[in-house]
């Protein structure tokens, strides 16, 4: 080597050759004892660490196998159904389909998902999703393909199966609502738990369950949801179950049937045709709502799937706002409908007596103010019960004036006006009964002119047309009768079923006498506000009273130049069209209320309506809770009601809308 | 005294040599020196191969434990076959053996099946071979019959160890870029202790070692995600119980649950419930220790690292520079290969494809590993045979 041969290197060489370092063997016998030692070390290590592996944390570790061996699954119970009084299913389950793919079990996905779009349809939207699914997902997680295939999409997919490997179907459920508009408002609908759901009820994550999120689904979830039940598996690392350790039965939701009659309700959809309003029909004597509607209306059926965006904004931007239930949501002026109960109110706290006459020239001085009546000619001088009958506006202005506002609130809250109503549904509005109270509250000064529009259910009166159904099923039958839905849970009739235990309200029956006579003058007698709401049954005469309520101030000069005609208005400046009643007149059984919105006249709009859905209450007569012979879910127009409605020949006294409002005052 | 190296020594080495006698070379004679006890303990480590398979395949022969019966027996017949061969033929074989197996680590970079993300398996004669085992055999060998022929005095010229070194590190690149980092690490720590027991001096040694962390860091860099994943969810497995940390969460679960007397043979909840992955591979041994116990479980540890030493004591006995490193090199192989099995089973460092030889299911490990034990034997049958000088090297 190049430095062997210097002196220097060969003095250190002999000193070496004097040892056999160099000696290949014993540098490598050295060396490979120094590797041995190192490979001792690392196995003593490693058997050092299965020791701790296995013995001393054995026990903690032998835990998790357990836990890795049994599987432990919820089971989705299924939701309670809706009936409505006679057993006819509102709210249904129905058996639904979807395509899962299982990634394990395939060795070309796209391929397989190509093959399935040739048989089901995918849209872009679908294979984004599943694509994301099949990035974030573990290969042993099926992946939704597909939700609620229909029964010949699964039969197509089954027959192929051979060529779609790692597809496979599962059965699920969707919530059906067969008779779809026409009870959305109070059946409501249900939709996917979002997060907060989950949060607070963590069984809400199992795949298929569902939150109500309005109606009675929303209101009654905690017996529709039921209880999930658990099964507890064997299961493999892949997570195919081996076998079936536990199972413990989960409860189905409660089944709930309801005061509704399915097919009143279509009867009274009918006659609404496409107007823009809401109609309650109640037993009068418990509170039972056999019909309440609301138009337009929309399919709760969409939201079980999600509602597309384009259908939602329809439905939001919609100025008939058809996702609203108006017959608990929507506020109006309840206008003449609101006489009755200041009249009630001033012959309970004894500021008139029925006898007692004003004279109505037509119009009412107070303070400088002058207020019209809705017949310029004026009435002369009526009583209680023909100011009633003529729906006279002068003499409740004079009678709210002797009265005042706190004796009106408290009769109107009596009746259920301006207060929260118990029925079982979400948003449920109670209306405003003001008081000056009320008004400085708010901020403004109370003043006479408040008090007489008050008086004729103008101004600051808001009511809602379930709230009207109410009161006059009050009045009718003088009994503190409550709104409510729920007939039945788990076959229990309800409590408020019985038409015989309900309490009596607060006011003599000598009062509520006064004010049927002048409702009944109002449908039944010549001169009459609402001829049309005549029923043509033999032998049961119907009480009533019509609204008109302003919703647009009408200018001095406009209403004296005698051409003022509300018809002529645009539709949204329309007065709202109301009416109330019950029959039959001598024993009342049930009781409607209409409101149309910008129907312009009670009498002509709202009466005539609410005659043909009494006549059709009457003739079905489901409180008699004798299962009337169903006609079709969709009847046609009964040959009778259509055949002896009042013509318009017959000498109707048009009752041009009440001209007074808060728009009268100067 | 040397007993190598210098050229003006040889005539003494040659007298040496002729002092000595001859080993007989009838191959009856040959037979009776192969070391039967260790292979016997071979065919003990094949049994409970055997024995572990059985239960992964559920209490049943089919489908791992007969087939890898059939490949054990060829693989002992080749062994015997293998120990007979003369060092010389094998030091001839080395350069074609190493060549072969380096062309196959790049065929397999080329056109290679692609299995878990990685390249590794290429199709031969309808067999499926992974070249980069057989690549480790090529290089222990290449590296012996180098090391051997230059002699351990001229260990200290740093010119002679380019070569090695560059022979070393091209079957390494290669399978880094398979990318196989296990197997990659393995090769290249054979041909470091290769080196080392080869007499490299110790300022070598420090020379070469101080660069690399540096050289570390680099790799890390370049490492493929899936490799970095392995890195990252050895360090935090419960980041991902399910996805990249499931094997070793569950392997310690299964272990853990062993106990010292195991849950008993074919009783294993985790393994015969198919919570542990490729359980009949590379995390076999989780099987056993989870059926047999830490009792078990050690008792393994023990056959195994008795094959190891046994492997060690085999090179140190030997006379001559080729057979120590052939026996320094496969039982380093052996041991890396164990050591990194069990250390990845156990959670001590990131999982990759390596299995626990003769014990795991797959053919072309066992082969290869067969192989190696008959170089092995082969250096014990001619642990008598002495270097030569290096002039009259005949077989150079």
């Amino acid at each position: 080597m190049f430095s062997r041969n210097t002196p220097f290197r060969s003095r250190i060489r002999q000193k070496h050759q004097a040892e056999p370092v160099r000696s290949g063997r014993g540098v490598f016998a050295r060396r490979a004892l120094l590797v041995m030692a190192v490979q001792a070390g690392v196995l003593g290590v490693l058997g050092r660490r299965l020791y701790n592996l296995q013995v001393v944390d054995g026990e903690h570790l032998r835990q998790l196998a357990e836990r890795n061996r049994t599987s432990k699954r919820l089971l989705a119970p299924a939701r309670g159904t809706i009936h409505d009084r006679f057993g006819i299913a509102l709210a249904d389950n129905k058996v639904s389909w979807r395509a899962l793919l299982m990634p394990e079990e395939t060795t070309d996905i796209p391929a397989v998902i190509e093959r399935f779009s040739q048989i089901v349809p995918l849209d872009e939207h679908d294979r984004a999703r599943i694509e994301r699914d099949l990035r974030h997902v573990h290969k042993y997680v099926p992946v939704t393909l597909h939700e609620f295939l229909s029964w010949d999409d699964m039969a197509r997919i089954e027959l192929n199966a051979p060529s779609l490997p790692g597809v496979l179907v599962d059965v699920g459920s969707t919530r059906l609502y067969p008779f779809k508009d026409l009870t959305a408002h109070i059946v409501g609908y249900v939709a996917p738990p979002n997060e907060e759901d989950v949060a607070k009820d963590t069984t809400l994550s199992l795949p298929g369950m569902r939150v109500g999120r309005a109606g009675i689904e929303q209101t009654q979830e905690a017996s529709l949801r039921g209880k999930p039940g658990s099964v507890e598996m064997e299961v493999n690392a892949v997570g195919r179950v081996i076998g079936e350790i536990d199972r413990v039965e989960g409860q189905q939701g409660e089944d709930v049937r309801l005061t509704l009659d399915s097919v009143l309700q279509q009867q009274v959809l009918s006659h609404l045709e496409d107007r823009v309003a809401s109609a309650v029909v109640m037993d009068c004597r418990n509170g039972e709502v056999m019909a309440m509607v609301s138009t337009p209306s929309f399919d709760p059926s969409l939201f079980d799937s999600g509602v597309s965006h384009a259908q939602w904004n329809e439905w939001a931007n919609d100025p008939r706002t058809p996702l609203v239930d108006k017959a608990v949501s929507g506020l109006y002026p309840p206008g003449s409908t609101f006489k009755p109960a200041v009249a009630l109110a001033a012959l309970k706290a004894g500021s008139v007596t029925a006898q007692d006459r004003f004279n109505c020239p037509g119009y009412y001085d107070l303070g400088g103010v002058r207020f019209h009546c809705w017949n310029r000619w004026g009435h002369g001088l009526i009583n209680m019960r023909e100011g009633l009958k003529y729906s006279c506006d002068v003499y409740f202005y004079e009678v709210a004036r002797r009265c005042g506002m706190d004796p009106i609130q408290a009769v109107g809250n009596a009746m259920g006006l301006g207060v929260k109503l118990g029925i079982e549904l979400p948003h449920v509005h109670s209306g405003v009964i003001p008081t000056p109270e009320w008004r400085q509250k708010h901020g403004f000064h109370w003043n006479g002119g408040d008090t007489v529009n008050a008086g004729i259910g103008q101004g600051f009166v808001q009511v809602t047309p379930l709230a009207l159904a109410t009161y006059v099923s009050r009045i009718a039958s003088g009994r503190d009768v409550q709104p409510h839905l729920l007939r039945a849970a788990r076959d229990q009739l309800s409590a408020m079923a019985s038409v015989d235990d309900v309490g009596k309200v607060d006011l003599s029956p000598e009062y509520l006498d006064v004010v049927r006579g002048g409702m009944f003058a109002v449908v039944n007698e010549p001169h009459g506000s609402a001829p049309k709401a005549r029923l043509d049954l033999p032998g049961i005469q119907m009480a009533g009273k019509t609204g008109s309520a302003q919703v647009r101030h009408v200018s001095r000069a406009l209403r004296e130049s005698g051409h003022f005609n509300s018809m002529n208005l645009p539709w949204e400046y329309r007065p709202h069209a109301l009416f109330i009643c019950f029959a039959p007149y001598d024993n009342p059984k049930y009781a409607v209320s209409v409101v149309v919105e910008h129907g312009n006249a009670g009498a002509d709009e709202a009466a005539p309506l609410a005659k043909l859905i009494m006549t059709d209450t009457l003739l079905r007569d489901p409180a008699s809770d004798v299962r009337p012979p169903a006609p079709s879910v969709v009847p046609p127009p009964s040959p009778v009601a259509e055949g002896t409605m009042p013509s318009q020949t017959a000498p109707a006294q048009a009752a041009p809308p009440e001209q007074t409002g808060p728009g009268v005052a100067q | 005294m040397r007993r190598n190296g210098m050229n003006t020594f040889g005539f003494l080495k040659s007298d040496r040599r002729l002092l000595r006698a001859e080993p007989d070379f009838r191959p009856m004679a040959r037979l009776l020196q192969v070391n039967w006890l260790y292979v016997l303990l071979v065919c003990v480590l094949a049994g409970v191969g055997y024995i572990a398979l059985y239960s992964a395949g559920g209490g049943s022969a089919k489908p791992f434990a007969g087939p890898q019966m059939v490949r054990f027996g060829f693989g002992l017949v080749m062994m015997i076959a293998v120990s007979l061969v003369s060092p010389r033929i094998l030091r001839m074989a080395s350069m074609p053996i190493y060549l072969l197996s380096v062309t196959l680590l790049a065929l397999v970079l080329r056109m290679g099946h692609v299995g878990k993300g990685a390249e590794r398996w290429i199709n031969l004669a309808g067999m499926q071979f992974q070249p980069s085992e057989f690549a480790k055999i090529g290089l222990v060998l290449m590296l012996a019959t180098w090391f051997h022929r230059i002699g351990n005095e001229r260990m200290g010229n740093p010119l002679r160890l380019v070569l090695p070194a560059l022979l070393t590190l091209l079957p390494v690149l290669l399978v880094l870029k398979e990318p196989n980092l296990g197997t990659a690490t393995i090769i290249g720590l054979i041909g470091a202790t290769l080196f080392f027991a080869a007499g490299m001096r110790l300022w070598q040694i420090v020379l070469l070692a101080a660069p690399l962390p540096f050289m570390g860091k680099l790799i890390y860099s370049h490492l493929h995600d899936y490799q970095k994943a392995r890195i990252d969810t050895f360090l935090h497995p419960e980041h991902d119980p399910l996805g990249a940390g499931y094997n070793i969460i569950q392997s310690k679960i299964a272990l853990g649950s062993g106990g010292m007397w195991g849950e008993g043979y074919l009783h294993g909840s985790q393994g015969q419930l198919n919570f542990l992955p490729e359980k009949q591979t590379d995390f076999i041994f989780t099987m056993i220790g989870e059926e047999w116990g830490f009792v078990g479980g050690i008792a393994v540890i023990t056959l195994l690292g008795t094959l190891v030493m046994g492997g060690m004591l085999i090179a140190i006995r030997s006379r001559n520079q080729f057979g120590r490193l052939l026996g320094l090199g496969i039982a380093m192989d052996f041991f890396l290969y164990c050591a990194v099995n069990l250390s990845m089973v156990m959670g001590v460092i990131p999982v990759g494809g390596v299995p626990l030889p003769l014990i795991s299911y797959g053919g072309s490990a066992m082969l290869t590993m067969m192989f190696g034990f008959g170089l092995l034997m082969s250096a014990w049958v001619h642990r008598n045979e002495r270097d030569p000088g290096t002039e009259d090297d005949d077989d150079d």
